[in-house]
């Protein structure tokens, strides 16, 4: 394959917590002069802005906040957390076409203390930002309000056809909480747990999510900086993106994505996977650590098996196996992932891709040289230098 | 999004959201006929509804009511968060309808601990707020 044309220079982040106690805008602008300073480079020099339809962040604040001069390129990603990594994607179209040199991405959230995603608010209009919530009217007269509620109706699905248990689901949370455990910047930092503290945790859908397999509602930022491969070289510490993709697939939804024939298969992550494998000859043996949009534990399971890691119905025998496991074949999420660390919209799967392949993760796989970032439609591969 | 926070003691489970381009399905309803969208010029149902076909981008279409007999695909007991106007846990549904289209819905009448994927169900209507009704499901006894 061709030698990747834009890399990752910077990553930057505020803590995560359940109250940051100031505005999103002001989130972002820490990650982000977080980021630029990890590159060694300055407001000055960006020129591009990427972030998602659902974020709340005003480009025209956050510029007047960072003082960048001029602005060349701005897009945002829609597909709500599904579309998390397609911000790598329009960062390299921005870069490639030339369109913008240097180009921020950026996610800020007070998921915790302003829009909460948990609570049972009902809808009055049809669409969120564009975000492929438009599809939550079929499901508010009859309280079907949240992400969780709307993904739990293809979990159970998914456990009917293949025998999968709350206890299979179980195990793969107990090796999120322990890499958690070890991950000072976790919100669970310190708090493991035993598949029986997962078992007894109540019901939030039943029989497919409990509360323990619910990602964390989060007050916080993440933000890093894209550039050309070139120019990535006069920076400390560059990570190529060698492959990135988005395949949103006709009747597949977001969170509530019921219309597809086969629920238990993730028609966006098979798409997905060809794109990110098939189409540019990278294997699946060469990823060395995993980063799987882990919103609600059925969508890991279902992930694993759309990315075509295991066959349909052997993600739970993956699991049970180890593999997520610091020794396994497939490391996977190992800052804690959404449920362990927190969730950033999962931004912060990215930056803990670059993090391994830059040798600084706080659970550090040795010699790990590429990583997969899965948002089950949108992923990128990224490769150390 | 436009979203209010429920208060307590409002017990009429949410009207449906009305748009231009679903306002024909939940008229229907509201009159306690269940049906579905079908393309004018080549007859494909589709739910949801939408304004142009899909397959042949005719931009006629009517609602055919359906017999509202089905089964369950899947289904969720959903014990959080908790919304006034809803009995917990509240049993969501995917049903499977005889005509080829799946909808959301809620099983009514039914212990919570009794839902199985594959059971026969049929339409009935729950009122909803702004005297409105929506499409629920009944269990449907099966003669051998």
């Amino acid at each position: 394959m061709n030698r990747p044309a834009v890399s990752i220079v910077g990553i930057g982040q505020t803590e995560f917590s359940k109250g940051a106690g100031r505005s999103e805008t002001q989130l972002a602008a820490e990650a982000i002069v977080a980021a630029l300073s990890d590159a060694g480079l300055t407001t000055d020099n960006v020129d591009g802005l990427v972030s998602y339809t659902i974020d709340p962040v005003e480009e025209t604040e956050l510029v007047r906040a960072l003082g960048i001069p001029e602005i060349h390129w701005s897009s945002r990603v829609p597909y709500g957390g599904a579309g998390s990594q397609g911000v790598l994607q329009h960062a390299s179209a921005a870069v490639t076409s030339g369109g913008a040199c240097v180009v921020v991405v950026y996610r800020a959230c007070k998921a915790r203390t302003a829009a909460r995603f948990g609570r049972a608010v009902v809808a009055t209009s049809p669409t969120s930002s564009h975000s492929g919530s438009t599809a939550m009217q079929w499901c508010t007269p009859y309280g079907i309000l949240t992400p969780a509620s709307w993904m739990s109706l293809n979990a159970t699905r998914y456990m009917h056809m293949y025998g999968v248990t709350s206890a299979d689901f179980g195990r793969a949370v107990v090796q999120l909480r322990d890499y958690a455990a070890t991950n000072p910047a976790a919100h669970f930092h310190g708090r493991p747990i035993t598949l029986d503290d997962h078992q007894s945790s109540r019901w939030i859908a039943e029989p497919a999510i409990r509360l323990l397999d619910c990602c964390q509602e989060t007050d916080g930022a993440v933000a890093l900086v894209v550039t050309s491969a070139s120019r990535a070289t006069d920076t400390p510490s560059p990570v190529d993106i060698a492959a990135s993709g988005t395949a949103a697939i006709f009747e597949e939804e977001v969170a509530s994505n019921h219309y597809r024939p086969d629920l238990t298969r993730m028609d966006g992550a098979v798409a997905l996977a060809e794109q990110l494998f098939d189409v540019t000859g990278i294997s699946r043996d060469d990823i060395d650590v995993a980063m799987i949009y882990d919103a609600f534990t059925p969508m890991l399971f279902m992930q694993l098996e759309g990315l075509g890691f295991c066959k349909p119905g052997e993600a739970k025998g993956f699991v049970a196996d180890g593999r997520l496991g610091p020794a396994g074949s497939l490391p996977c999420n190992t800052n804690g992932g959404l449920i362990g660390e927190g969730y950033i919209h999962g931004l912060n799967l990215t930056t803990e891709a670059v993090r391994q392949l830059r040798g600084t993760a706080a659970n550090q796989i040795t010699g790990a040289r590429t990583a997969l970032v899965s948002a089950s439609r949108t992923g990128v591969i990224l490769r150390k230098r | 999004m436009t979203s209010v926070e429920e208060k307590p003691g409002e017990l009429t489970r949410p009207a449906p959201i009305l748009t231009e381009d679903n306002k024909a399905y939940w008229k229907e309803t509201v009159q306690g006929r269940f049906g579905v969208q079908r393309c004018t010029q080549c007859g494909r149902l589709q739910h949801p509804p939408r304004p142009m076909c899909p397959v042949c981008h005719s931009l006629e279409h009517w609602i055919v009511e359906l017999a509202g007999i089905g089964v369950i695909h899947s289904f969720s007991l959903l014990h959080h968060p908790r919304h006034p106007a809803f009995t917990y846990p509240v049993i969501a549904v995917l049903v499977d309808l005889d005509e080829g289209i799946r909808v959301a819905s809620n099983l009514v009448g039914t212990d919570p601990a009794e839902v199985r994927i594959g059971m026969p169900v049929q339409v009935s209507f729950a009122p909803a707020r702004d005297d409105t009704a929506v499409p629920v499901f009944e269990l449907r006894a099966v003669t051998a």
